[in-house]
């Protein structure tokens, strides 16, 4: 394996993975219908009984 | 979209969180990290560069236990007042059998990359029993026990042994020879000085800390602070040949 | 036979740890593995006096182990003790250090000599103080949110134990010299070994109640935590790669050589901040601070996109540790782009972290919890504000190696990591030990003052200290000749060394004060004052 090899892997295909992966994420964290959801998961802490 | 339906798996399946977030992690340092094994300037020898002389290493481990690295970098930076006041900028080459590194990350004192042959054995000495003696605005502390405690020489011939499985370049010979090449190496009246010297050329011979009697952990530090970064002749030396 | 076992596997230890003391290779592993020796032998002879031989729930027992329906709690109680002990003795060494800086008779060779205390105080304060404070609310959040109690049942005693082991071992073994030099990575390979056994078990324990919880979502509290613990796994083992010497004796050498070395370091260095000192912390922000103004976080969208942004940005802005050195310049500059980038997520979990008081901004005025909180969060978005500045390599230039870097590390330790924990030991101290309220509001309203005044002097003294030195480091005359002597950028921020030093006493008298409130909220008592945010109030500092 060279440096070279190394090196235009992750700035081509490494690069578009990551940015397509975190793309990902945030389109389907805000995906439609997805604030109900979150809502209900932000009240976890607050339903406790301690 | 069928991708998006499936979101909550992520969010319910806790082996799925674990792998994407190793994942997320992994990546970064692999990328950056791994390229630095392949890189030309990075692992070629530069003319000059050898391995510690046994002395060297045991003063190199001192200086390591005493963290001086908190307090005194090893790397000079390619600026104009970094080069005039501390010598000609680093080489990554120059610290190719440092394990670990000592580049340090703070200058409360200045860097020490190219000490070696600034001052006289005489000048460290008294300079590390007493800083403020010698420069007294400094604010070093005293290291008076360094001339005080004996060296301890058990096992070097271990410790070029772990290098040496580490990839650094020391010889059977230089195993074998460890603990006379560091006896010699602080007493320029030994016989093996001159076997010692063609081992690791440009290793000086000398009661570092004047105490001809007795071979203290001072003399294994000044041996170490007085060829840090001579190695490599620059007068020689083609940068563009090591190009970045 | 409860505690026999144990009692069984710690003295065996303890004679393995005579043995390593008896064949010794050099001196300083003799001196350690005594140390070790006597903490283990102590520790056999406290478990031998505790070995019940009856059946277990047949006598009165001092442990509730045998009460497995609820949380584990006792495990927290000895957490956020040893948390407020090792805090108070971090920031002690640290003003003591700050000391030696500014007066350089207060180093006592060899053991007492800044090169040996300065990692003390550092490990004392990011492993010790906010490594048990992230144990302890990681257990306490991860079973309330998950409904579940501890997995593991003893596994967290060990965890707890064993971490503390650690600790011990790190910091003789500063004392006594034994260290790798690898910044907030010190201990020897076999002190990094014990760590690594126990922070599987951490693994295990933490991973082990979320796979038992009863509630179908896991709280996004809980994934900072899991990744914290993930990545710390992963940086540890890499990082402290090495081989012995010998196995009887302290030596090693890293497999990494040079460059690969500073940048395997600073890879660690810089993520140990972003998984340690934000995930981790951020995991405790997400439930603390909801829990304290009894509000649901401000988004909970936003706290997911929180958590992918920062584990993506973060890993991979470690060169910024390195510029304008041998490292190669297109590794710099790639770790420049995340640096500036991770202001990003930075600034989205910070008014993530504000706005959940959105509506409840008078509890800023009526509890100092909530004000402790608030800081914190403050602190956090300006020392994430100031990273990704100082690494513009054109500013990196100037502050690199300077007390500029040592001002901004504090601002976010003292201000973020600090102010956080101290928030969520009020918040937990009543709640675990079944008061119900702290012994004073007023005292913690003295804490966050003194802190917040002990911080802003630290900072600024160092901010000044660095760019004074940077520029004097770099003065040129007419004729082009450098103009300062190094001894002479030394003396010239004396003044700012003195000034840093009593920065941090009035931090360490913050939480001096903490300690008297929290011991006294566990004996009950409760002291007669003029409740918060009454007009009484108006007259109270910073107000």
């Amino acid at each position: 394996m060279e440096y070279e090899t190394v090196r235009d892997f992750s700035d081509s295909w490494g690069l578009i993975y990551l940015v397509v992966v975190f793309v990902g994420v945030i389109l389907f964290t805000f995906r439609p219908g997805s604030r109900k959801q979150a809502d209900k998961n932000a009240h976890i802490p607050l339903k406790e009984d301690d | 979209m069928s991708f998006l339906q499936k979101h909550g798996i992520i969010e319910r399946n806790l082996g799925l969180l674990f792998i994407l977030s190793l994942l997320t992690v992994l990546v970064g340092g692999l990328i950056e990290i791994v390229p630095l094994f392949y890189l030309k300037n990075v692992i070629e020898k530069v003319e000059g560069m050898r391995p510690y002389t046994p002395l060297e290493l045991a003063g190199r481990n001192i200086y390591i236990r005493e963290g001086c690295y908190v307090c005194h970098s090893q790397m000079i930076r390619p600026f104009r007042d970094e080069v005039e006041r501390y010598g000609n900028y680093s080489l990554a080459a120059e610290s190719m059998y440092d394990r670990p590194f000592q580049w340090g990350s703070k200058r409360t004192g200045p860097d020490l990359a190219r000490v070696g042959g600034r001052y006289s054995d005489a000048w460290h000495v008294d300079h590390l029993i007493n800083p403020q003696k010698v420069v007294p605005e400094s604010i070093m502390p005293s290291y008076a026990f360094l001339a005080s405690t004996k060296l301890d020489t058990k096992n070097i011939e271990g410790h070029l042994k772990t290098n040496q499985l580490l990839g650094v370049p020391y010889s059977e010979e230089m195993i074998e020879n460890a603990l006379a090449d560091m006896l010699a190496q602080a007493n320029p009246e030994a016989d093996g000085v001159e076997d010692m010297q063609v081992r690791y050329p440009k290793a000086a011979s000398r009661y570092f800390d004047g105490n001809k009697s007795e071979l203290t952990e001072m003399d294994a530090l000044v041996a170490y602070m007085q060829m840090l970064g001579t190695l490599v002749d620059f007068s020689v030396y083609k940068a563009e040949e090591n190009l970045r | 036979m409860k505690n026999g076992i144990e009692a069984a596997l710690v003295g065996l230890a303890a004679f393995g740890a005579l043995m390593g003391a008896a064949f010794a290779r050099d001196s300083l592993f003799q001196a350690h593995a005594w140390i070790l020796f006597f903490i283990l032998a102590g520790s056999t002879i406290i478990l031998l006096r505790r070995v019940k031989f009856a059946p277990a729930g047949g006598l009165q027992q001092d442990t509730k182990a045998e009460d497995t329906s609820g949380y584990m709690d006792d495990v927290i109680r000895y957490g956020i003790i040893a948390t407020i002990f090792w805090g108070v003795t971090g920031f002690l060494v640290g003003v003591v250090i700050a000391a030696q800086l500014a007066w350089p008779v207060f180093n006592i060779e060899p053991w007492l000599n800044f090169g040996r205390l300065r990692p003390l105080h550092t490990s004392a304060v990011i492993f010790a103080f906010g490594g048990n404070a992230l144990i302890a609310t990681s257990f306490y959040v991860v079973q309330r949110t998950s409904r579940a109690r501890l997995f593991g049942g003893n596994l967290a005693w060990f965890v707890f134990w064993g971490y503390q082991l650690f600790i011990v071992m790190a910091a003789t073994g500063y004392l006594l010299g034994i260290t790798q030099s690898k910044e907030y990575a010190e201990p020897e390979w076999y002190v990094d070994i014990w760590l690594t056994i126990v922070w599987v078990a951490y693994l295990v324990v933490f991973a082990g109640t979320l796979v038992r919880r009863k509630e179908p979502h896991i709280y996004v509290a809980n994934w900072f935590y899991l990744a914290f613990i993930i990545t710390v796994a992963m940086l540890h083992i890499v990082n402290n790669a090495a081989v012995p010497v010998s196995f009887l004796g302290v030596k090693s050498y890293s497999l990494f050589a040079g460059v690969q070395d500073a940048l395997t370091q600073w890879w660690y260095g810089h993520n140990a901040v972003g998984f340690f000192l934000t995930a981790g912390f951020l995991g405790m922000m997400y439930y603390f601070v909801p829990k304290q103004v009894n509000r649901p976080v401000y988004s909970y969208r936003l706290s997911i996109i929180h958590f992918w942004a920062l584990i993506f940005l973060y890993i991979w802005a470690g060169p910024h540790h390195l510029y304008y050195t041998a490292l190669p310049e297109w590794t710099q500059t790639l770790g420049m782009v995340f640096s500036i980038m991770l202001w990003m997520p930075s600034w989205g979990g910070m008014i993530n972290g504000l706005m959940t008081l959105s509506g409840a901004w008078d509890k800023l005025r009526t509890d100092p919890i909530v004000r402790m909180m608030v800081i914190a969060i403050a602190f956090y978005g300006m020392s994430t504000f100031e990273g990704p500045v100082m690494s513009i390599k054109s500013v990196n230039a100037l502050s690199h190696y300077t007390d500029w870097t040592i001002g901004h590390v504090h601002s976010g330790a003292l201000g973020w990591n600090g102010m956080i924990t101290f928030g969520a030991i009020y918040f937990l101290v009543p709640r675990l030990w079944g008061r119900t309220q702290l012994y004073s509001l007023r005292l913690v309203n003295w804490h966050v003052w003194l802190a917040t005044l002990g911080i802003v002097v630290y900072a600024s003294t160092m901010w000044v200290a660095g760019i004074t030195q940077g520029l004097m480091w770099r003065e040129y005359d007419d004729q082009g000749f450098l103009v300062n002597s190094f001894v002479e950028t030394v003396s010239a921020i004396h003044p700012q060394y003195v000034m840093r030093t009593i920065g941090g006493l009035l931090y360490l008298s913050g939480a001096f004060l903490m300690v008297y409130n929290v011991y006294k909220t566990i004996k009950g008592d409760i002291r007669k004052e003029a409740p918060m945010g009454a007009p009484a109030a108006a007259i109270s500092p910073g107000e």
